[in-house]
């Protein structure tokens, strides 16, 4: 079995809220430096597929279809062989 | 002339629509689950406001793949008229049907309020009983009304006329200080080029009887029956 861990992030140039009240929350707890924080999503997939690069293409079609919205949003992930 | 009113899992302004079309305006309406695949008979379809499928994922997202979805678009394409409001206009945007993206609102503040918008296109078939400039009181309900388009799509919609409206003062002075959720160009709502699927974020549903507060949302219901009355004359 793999286990797919997605990253789903916000283009940049994208305003992000929630990363800008991060920050200020950071700041005001009094962490210096911190330069900016973005605010993402973080799933994990479990699939049956034997094969590495067939897998690789379902995870790219999922992201594209629904799980990532292109107009807004950027992707990454990682995959990892699991029991 | 018919109205259908599709209901998602979560939808909660199908009521007041269907309310609405119905008993304000007087017009024939049915309510369509999102697992049907049929929209013949049909001259508009409204999709309500609400949270469809819990807003997960992404406000829309899902909602976008229901079966009746596959419908709306064919619908669309040969020249029905579509409106989403609110959580609608997501799902619009998420199916593609309209350009663009909704992110969380400037202060990430759950917004429920009154708020004036323009009219900047007086001239499709939701907007035709208004002139252009006039100003609408209209409430909002959103989290995720923050409309953003990079600013190439932007001058495309500019240049095609498909903004439809924008957030602005009680006089229609459109200022940052008037945009309640940060919404590039302060747009509140938008049609396609071709001018027949129209999204807002504003709930004309809520606007329709003076009871309420504010009857200037009914124009919008009385724009398309105007213009469905006048296509059927033709047929």
């Amino acid at each position: 079995m793999f286990k797919v861990k997605i990253y789903i992030s916000l283009k940049e140039g994208v305003a992000d809220p929630q990363g800008i009240t991060i920050k200020n929350a950071l700041d005001s707890l009094g962490y210096s430096g911190i330069e900016r924080v973005r605010y993402g999503k973080y799933l994990q997939v479990y699939l049956k597929n034997s094969d590495r690069k067939k897998l690789q293409k379902k995870i790219d079609d999922m992201c594209k279809k629904i799980l990532v919205n292109p107009v807004i949003e950027s992707y990454e992930y990682e995959i990892e062989e699991v029991k | 002339m018919k109205f259908g009113v599709i209901v998602f899992p979560g939808s909660n302004c199908d009521y007041d629509c269907y309310y609405v079309i119905k008993r304000v305006i007087g017009e024939s309406v049915d309510f369509i689950w999102h697992k049907s695949s049929n929209l013949k008979g049909y001259d508009c379809i409204v999709l309500p406001g609400g949270f469809s499928y819990g807003d997960y994922l992404r406000t829309g997202a899902i909602a976008r793949f229901s079966p009746i979805m596959k419908e709306v678009i064919e619908f669309s394409k040969n020249g029905g008229l579509v409106i989403g409001i609110c959580n609608g206009f997501q799902v619009l945007l998420e199916a593609g049907l309209l350009p663009g993206a909704m992110r969380k609102n400037r202060d990430l503040l759950f917004i429920c309020r009154y708020v004036y918008v323009r009219v900047e296109n007086s001239d499709t078939p939701f907007t035709r009983l208004f002139h252009k400039g006039q100003v609408l009181h209209i409430p909002v309900a959103h989290f995720e009304g923050n409309y953003y388009i990079d600013p190439q799509s932007l001058s495309r919609l500019k240049m095609n006329n498909q903004v439809v409206f924008r957030y602005c003062s009680k006089d229609g002075e459109v200022a940052d200080e008037f945009n309640p959720n940060g919404s590039v160009y302060a747009i509140a709502g938008i049609c396609n080029e071709r001018g027949n699927v129209l999204g807002m974020m504003p709930h004309p549903e809520r606007c329709s009887e003076s009871i309420l507060g504010s009857e200037d949302g009914k124009l919008i219901w009385q724009s398309i029956v105007k213009s469905i009355n006048e296509r059927l004359a033709k047929e």
